[in-house]
């Protein structure tokens, strides 16, 4: 086994997307973001709802795809729930360096989200680590309703 | 054309001719099984190539020095080898592209500008690859034509059955793969060309994956228009080849504008060369034409009935091993199948397993392979594909399947 693979799939990255956590649909969701990767088909369906401050009082997905996308949600709704939006901002562009920055040291603040560091090493699957995070950029800023984003703007 | 059995050819010797395959990914052996993706090039090509570069490289029928009667000699032969390939009448029914595609969109745009009228149909499949889909769409929201698909079966084959209600008097162009990319599918080309002919429509076949698979004679066929790319058959990236009937090709207006396929131009107005030539604008990928003649006698000296042969087997090997592996659904076709096989896992995304397998230097491909329509029709998103040509072995489907069972292990 080469090390480059366990790094990528790490024990926690496979548990998530065999048994992802917060699998499911909220509801009561303020803003609903169907976000798709159409490079591989991977598909996230998030659902968001906001307490009175505007932080993230709960989040759900469903979706399918492969295990770095689905394990990447996962470990995103369980990281995120509860965090202000300047939280998230913060987490998103920190997550965005940690799969993208071969140099940049993973801060604490991410806690468990640092098990995907390997995907630094597999510049074809950024996407479908990124893909969750660009969902809920987007029900940041749509704030309510539904709206979709893709990994490949058009 | 000399046919040899697969049995008496030395695949291990031809093997050596392909210098890349000596490369190692990840530490191991490279296995290539993305040729259906892009063939890997014999030496005798790499040569040609530098060949070209080294003692003949001018531009064509500009110059009058040395060189450029050279290039142009070279380039013209490279037409004429062409048309022996696929059993054109003559090199003028030959017209170099970049690709598939191009060759393709060249028809959609030449011919269906000038020929497609509302309410014409465009008959298409469901197993196209977007190349054979997209330029249609493109055409039809420019005419007002319609597309027709004739549906594929759960076996992977297209439902004939249905062709009688889809292939009417309004349909104007039969359009098809000859081998599907993702299932493996072989099409009855004869057979569907004579159908078109039938109701007076014309035919266009996708032979990116069987120019340099399998014997074709384009007479034999009886299509009307034919696409391939070089670069699947052994030769280098952009170039590829349009073949249309003499007659046909001569009644389409250009299709990009520019040198080479003028006679006289004046400041309002141009006068236009035949064809080919009207079709090749600009300077056209002169060692790319050198380079698919050298593939094509390289092919033609190993034999397309005996490559056939090697792949189909090997395709089929590998289809029957892979239903070893528990949860392992595999497309298209049992009994006769192209040089591929496409698959899931339950285990794996298609994805994770390619990611998987390139750790152990095997190269395979995983996605929607271009077509996103068929995938839709077999309830998937993608599929993983591993394509052979004749530089693969039995031992590298042994170890891909050792490969899988791995991934199995480590996913499930
Ligand atoms: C069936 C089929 N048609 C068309 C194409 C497009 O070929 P190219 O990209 O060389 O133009 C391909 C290759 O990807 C193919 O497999």
């Amino acid at each position: 086994m080469t090390t480059e693979i366990e790094e990528l799939y790490q024990e926690v990255i496979l548990d998530h997307s065999r048994r992802p956590r917060n699998f499911g649909e909220l509801a009561d969701a303020a803003v609903r973001v169907h976000g798709d990767n159409p490079a591989c088909g991977d598909e996230i369906h998030l659902d968001v709802k906001f307490d009175t401050s505007g932080a993230l009082e709960d989040i759900k997905f469903t979706g399918h795809g492969c295990a770095i996308s689905q394990a990447s949600a996962s470990l995103m709704t369980m990281k995120l729930k509860g965090k202000s939006r300047a939280e998230v901002v913060e987490m998103l562009c920190a997550f965005h360096d940690l799969v993208t920055e071969e140099t940049s040291e993973a801060p604490k603040t991410l806690g468990d989200l640092r098990v995907m560091k390997g995907v630094r090493k597999f510049p074809q699957r950024v996407k479908c680590a990124m893909l969750a995070w660009r969902a809920v950029e987007q029900a940041l800023e749509q704030g309510a309703g539904e709206a979709t984003v893709s990994t490949e703007p058009a | 054309m000399h046919r040899i059995a697969a049995s008496s050819v030395d695949w291990k010797a031809i093997r050596a001719d392909f210098p890349i395959l000596r490369e190692q990914a990840h530490g191991h052996p490279l296995i290539y099984f993305d040729s259906a993706a892009t063939s890997q090039k014999p030496r005798i090509v790499i040569e040609a190539l530098r060949n070209f570069y080294e003692h003949e490289n001018a531009n064509v029928h500009r110059g009058l020095h040395t060189l450029s009667s050279r290039a142009t000699e070279a380039y013209e032969k490279s037409r004429k080898r062409v048309a022996e390939y696929i059993g054109a009448a003559s090199a003028d029914e030959i017209v170099f592209t970049r690709g598939t595609t191009e060759s393709i969109n060249l028809v959609a745009q030449a011919w269906g500008g000038k020929f497609i009228r509302e309410g014409d149909v465009i008959l298409l499949t469901e197993m196209e690859h977007h190349s054979n889909l997209v330029p249609w769409q493109l055409l039809a929201e420019r005419t007002g034509a319609r597309l027709r698909f004739v549906p594929v079966r759960d076996n992977g084959t297209l439902d004939l059955d249905q062709l009688p209600s889809l292939l009417k008097s309004d349909v104007k162009l039969f359009a098809f793969t000859h081998i599907s990319n993702s299932l493996g599918t072989i099409n009855p080309v004869a057979q569907l060309c004579e159908k078109a002919h039938a109701v007076g429509a014309l035919s266009l076949v996708d032979a990116a994956q069987s120019a340099g698979h399998l014997p074709m004679d384009v007479r034999v066929l009886g299509c009307d228009f034919l696409a391939f790319s070089g670069h699947k058959m052994c030769g280098p990236t952009g170039i590829g080849v349009l073949y249309g009937r003499a007659d046909i090709l001569d009644s389409m207006p250009p299709y990009h504008g520019g040198g080479e396929m003028i006679v006289s131009v004046a400041l309002e107005k141009s006068a236009f060369k035949k064809a080919p030539h009207r079709f090749e604008a600009g300077t056209p990928s002169i060692a790319g034409a050198i380079g698919l003649a050298a593939a094509i006698d390289y092919i033609e000296q190993i034999g397309r009935a005996a490559i056939f042969e090697h792949d189909s087997q090997l395709a089929r090997y590998a289809a029957d091993r892979l239903t070893e592996l528990a949860g392992t659904r595999v497309f298209g076709p049992k009994e006769e199948r192209g040089a591929l096989v496409g698959f899931v896992m339950d285990a794996a995304h298609p994805h994770d397993l390619t990611t998987f397998a390139d750790q152990y230097g095997l190269a395979m491909r995983g996605g929607h392979h271009c077509n996103q329509p068929l995938m839709r029709r077999f309830g998937v998103s993608g599929t993983t594909r591993a394509s052979f040509y004749f530089y693969n072995t039995v031992e590298e489907i042994d170890r891909m399947i050792e490969i899988l069972h791995a991934a199995v292990r480590f996913f499930s």
